[in-house]
């Protein structure tokens, strides 16, 4: 079976625990205002590779993985390709590599069981707290995200939740605040990261000839994060 | 004495003849604990230290030299005591009479120094002038008897940085012997040596070595003094870890007075002092503050080391380099680990006294050390940008488990091995020279084999190969011989009295050659393969720039395609050398490591089929090129790894700099994750990795800014540099090196 890909980072430190490598899929449903990688839109773009293919690439670097590492599928929307994503999962497990899945979680999750079931942590983009938000910057009904939260606690599947902190649209305490109630609600969260927004994909946008949705906001500053960080300790900021 | 010096101490092999690894062996405390023990600076060293930040500054101010001595030739006796702060420093001793002025040395040959002395607006005296008038030096010699050909490969930069006008450096005398016996055991050890050599046939070889024996006996006679102008006895081993610090000291003060040799590296002392500390706080003499005040105004002398170099030298040198390197870590044969708290205490230096390049801390990396340092070594490292890492668990197979690292990656056992240094060869240059059948279009120059310039619209990777292999066949064999030239006359005319009498009588010899270029090669011959490379021609019918048509692997994205090529031109290299006798038997080793050379070699080195510009920088030692991964960082590091030791005995380097935020999210992850690559990456039997965590607008912002960064510290190709003490052109360089970045 082969799948889609962009790229792949052998060092990867921020996609979940430890040093990992980090397949990036092709093609996203979404289309969010903040996306630093709008290059991975196109589902048909990148290249095929088959899924033993990125095992033994991803097994080259085993040696650097240590106790927490492993390989994490972003994208793009590595749902997108979920039998690829399945089959890459399945033979990590076989070989004893921790898996991370990168997602916006905007799936019914019983279509994802096949993914789920060999995925050790979850690094769930909820993109903001607000219902309308939802609805105006991401295009999709607020409820799928939590849905697949929900759907995530009962399996018991270990939950990172991200959020991209954006001025004038989700850098308040209530935002902030809001998002730690749900982890608060789901005890399969342990971890909540504040990413600031960054503006430094223009150059992507400007090479595709695409407009960059977010051009006109400011990137928060760190006095900013650290304020909005306080506010979910425990969650390991 | 020795009963009083030795008391307390586990006997052994050590006390009947010279032998420090047993007595560290035995003695020793190995340390699994974390950094929590460590005290700070104390307001002596603060103070201390602020007067020698003074002094920098004021270097800095006089572009770069303080002052010069021009009129006293550097040696043991040849200055009056020197201080910082006499009544306030614990470890005496400086090189000249006052700190930071340097000497001359003209042993290596006097026109480098009159050129030096020039450079900084002195003149060398008349006194000096004269003295050298009827004297042979070391460059005297050389020059008397290079051919036509070793010139010429010297003219055109294919063979560059030898050591014919200075002091080769290199050799790490066994400084720690001083502190444990004493010099007068020492002499009366070598008077013993040269005695028995009258029981063999006087030939060449032995009365070589007998003359030798005679000089390092009065050179340690010499040290002797040179300590009792300071009010020490060194004749007499060390009673106390103050002494032990302080005639290790003198041991390594002698010899660079004695030698203006390009590295001047420590050794392994760290866990040697940490038997005399452990046994001082034992008695309840020391304090762990005293254990670190101790070490603190060692490394500050350290740090105050100088030699007076041209400006051409500094090129090739860049950041005035004294490569003080020092070992710290590793295990023991035993499966002990070999740290200890000074090990600690050494890296610590880097925090109470602010970072610096000096000296060149080496941490030996093995799997199997404590965790505790591991992690501390991190933390430092992404604090200071100062430590550089080699593979202990390569190296200690090899050489035991009492070596050292000379220079930047060049190991040796220490006491017991010495090495002919050779600088490097300019395989790019040689590549060029090849498909233009012996012609350097940079210098406009025929050299080497004459054949004709390779015909045709598109190059043959098999035609190359075959040119390839007859030149590097040539370029091997001059090399050799001119080295050997070299180092005849460097023993003849400028021989290392005080290092050498730290050494074993019978010395095991390396002679270091060396490869620049390795990545733009290895790229070069995989686009020749993979892709289409259309040679272009000069009016004179000369190649002097190509069209690549297509992509091609690029070493650095973990491709055996191209990575293999890369390791099968070291390959390739050694064993060509190997095929040439070298000076004294030395065994043949090679290194993939450029200093700062990276620069001016590829200034030097014409358009190639890899795409590099003409007279652009190559990549520092055996880096792939610049901005040239695709795949991030580790599989960088990967692709270096396959580079194998076994034909590079004299190192591989490989310079890693990557912003904080790339190497996780805070300090404490960070730290776990650079404990990852690095066992990650030795794990595969790679040799040796700097690493830098900083990002490039910080050194941007130092490149218009310097005076805001006095002290940035960054490691370049196997030792590190103050980042203001680059040249303009080495700072851009390193400013458009690939800084892995988080995505």
């Amino acid at each position: 079976m082969t799948g889609r890909i962009h790229s792949f980072q052998s060092m990867g430190t921020l996609d979940g625990p430890g040093v990992r490598f980090v397949a990036f899929l092709q093609g996203c449903p979404l289309r969010c205002g903040c996306c630093h990688n709008p290059d991975t839109w196109d589902a048909a773009g990148g290249s095929a590779y088959t899924a033993e293919e990125v095992i033994s690439r991803a097994e080259r670097f085993r040696a650097y993985w240590g106790r927490e590492g492993g390989v994490t599928l972003s994208g793009g929307e590595p749902l997108l390709q979920k039998a690829f994503a399945a089959e890459l999962f399945r033979l990590c497990h076989a070989k004893k590599i921790h898996t991370c899945l990168d997602t916006s979680g905007c799936f019914a999750p019983e279509s994802c069981r096949e993914v789920l079931k060999n995925t050790d942590r979850v690094l769930l983009d909820l993109k903001y707290t607000a219902a309308e938000q939802y609805q105006k910057f991401v295009g999709c009904d607020m409820e799928k995200p939590l849905r697949f939260l929900a759907y995530l606690n009962e399996n018991k599947i270990p939950v990172t939740l991200r959020q991209v902190i954006i001025p004038t649209l989700n850098d308040t305490e209530e935002n902030v605040l809001r998002l730690r109630g749900i982890a608060q609600s789901h005890g399969c969260v342990d971890k909540i990261e504040l990413l600031p927004f960054r503006k430094i994909c223009q150059t992507k946008y400007d090479m595709m000839g695409m407009a960059f949705p977010f051009a006109h906001l400011p990137e928060p500053d760190s006095e900013k994060m650290a304020a909005l960080r306080k506010c979910i300790s425990g969650y390991g900021g | 004495m020795e009963m009083n010096a030795w008391q307390g101490f586990a006997g052994g092999a050590w006390q009947q003849e010279i032998n420090v690894r047993d007595f560290i062996q035995r003695n020793y405390s190995p340390y699994e604990g974390d950094e929590s023990f460590l005290a700070q600076a104390t307001e002596r060293t603060k103070a201390l230290m602020k007067k020698v930040q003074a002094l920098f500054a004021l270097e800095r101010q006089f572009g770069g030299v303080l002052d010069i001595d021009t009129a006293t030739v550097s040696s043991l006796k040849t200055y009056s005591p020197g201080y910082i702060d006499k009544e306030h420093e614990i470890i005496v001793g400086l090189q000249t009479n006052r700190p930071l002025k340097r000497g001359v040395n003209p042993f290596g040959g006097i026109r480098m120094v009159r050129q030096a002395c020039e450079a900084y607006g002195y003149k060398l005296s008349a006194k000096v002038e004269e003295e050298f008038r009827f004297r042979t030096t070391h460059n005297d010699g050389v020059f008397r008897a290079y051919t036509d050909e070793m010139r010429q490969a010297r003219r055109c930069h294919v063979i560059t940085g030898l050591p014919d006008a200075y002091g080769r450096g290199r050799i790490i005398g066994d400084y720690r012997r001083v502190a444990l016996y004493g010099v007068d055991r020492l002499i009366a050890e070598k008077k013993k040596d040269k005695a028995k050599l009258a029981d063999g046939a006087f030939d060449t070889e032995t009365i070589r070595l007998d003359e030798e024996l005679y000089q390092q006996i009065a050179f340690l006679g010499y040290l002797k003094e040179m300590a009792e102008m300071y009010g020490y006895d060194i004749s007499r081993p060390a009673e106390n870890a103050r002494e032990a610090v302080q005639w290790t000291y003198f041991a390594y003060l002698g010899a660079i007075k004695e030698q203006n040799g390009a590295a001047m590296s420590l050794g392994r002392v760290s866990t040697f002092f940490d038997i005399y500390m452990e046994r001082d706080i034992a008695r309840g003499i020391l304090t762990e503050e005293g254990a670190q005040e101790l070490l603190d105004d060692f490394v500050i002398k350290l740090r105050m080391a100088r030699h007076l170099r041209t400006p051409e030298y500094n090129e090739l040198f860049g950041g005035d380099p004294m490569w003080i390197t020092e070992a710290v870590g590793g295990m023991g044969e035993d499966g002990r680990t070999l740290v200890t708290k000074t090990s600690f205490r050494m890296l610590h230096t880097l925090c109470t006294l602010g970072s610096s390049p000096e000296p060149n801390l080496t941490v030996l990396w093995a799997q199997a050390l404590p965790e505790g340092f591991k992690k501390y070594c991190a933390k430092v490292s992404i604090d200071t940008d100062s430590i550089q890492y080699e593979n202990d668990d390569l190296m200690r197979p090899i050489y035991g488990d009492d070596y050292a690292i000379a220079c930047c990656v060049s190991a040796m056992k220490v006491g017991k091995q010495m090495q002919f240094f050779g600088a490097r060869c300019n395989l790019a240059k040689l590549l060029l020279i090849a498909v233009n059948g012996g012609y350097d279009t940079s210098s406009d120059m025929a050299i080497g084999p004459q054949t004709e310039v390779m015909q045709g619209d598109t190059l043959s990777y098999d035609e190359v190969m075959r040119r390839m292999e007859t030149y590097m066949a040539w370029l091997s064999h001059l090399y050799v011989n001119t080295m050997n030239v070299i180092h005849y006359m460097h023993d003849k005319y400028a021989y290392e009295k005080t290092q050498m009498a730290l050494h074993d009588t019978n010395v095991g010899r390396f002679m270091a050659f060396g490869v620049a270029g390795l990545s733009v090669v290895a790229d070069s011959l995989s686009a020749i393969k993979y892709a289409k490379v259309h040679p272009v021609r000069n009016a004179r019918g000369y190649i002097s720039d190509f069209i690549t048509e297509g992509d091609f692997p690029k070493y650095g994205n973990d491709d055996d395609r191209v990575d293999l090529i890369a390791r099968d031109l070291t390959h390739r290299m050694i064993t060509e050398l190997r095929k040439t006798p070298a000076y004294r038997n030395a065994e043949h080793t090679l290194s993939v490591l450029t200093i700062t050379s990276n620069v001016t070699y590829g200034k030097n080195t014409g358009a190639t089929p890899d795409g590099r510009r003409n007279a652009e920088p190559f990549a520092p030692g055996a880096n792939p090129m610049h901005n040239r991964e695709e795949n991030g960082a580790l599989a960088s590091l990967n692709s270096v790894a396959k580079i194998r030791y076994d034909d590079c005995r004299d190192g591989i380097s490989n310079t890693f700099s990557i912003t904080p935020e790339a190497l996780g999210r805070d300090r404490g992850e960070r730290a776990d994750n650079l404990v990852n690559i690095l066992n990650g990456y030795f794990g595969q039997m790679a040799h040796h990795i700097n690493v830098n965590v900083l990002s490039r607008e910080t050194l941007m912002d130092a490149y218009e800014n310097p005076e805001k960064y006095p002290n940035l510290t960054i490691r370049v190709s196997g030792y590190a540099v103050n980042f203001n003490k680059l040249s303009r052109e080495q700072q851009r360089e390193v400013i458009s090196r690939t800084f892995h970045e988080a995505v």
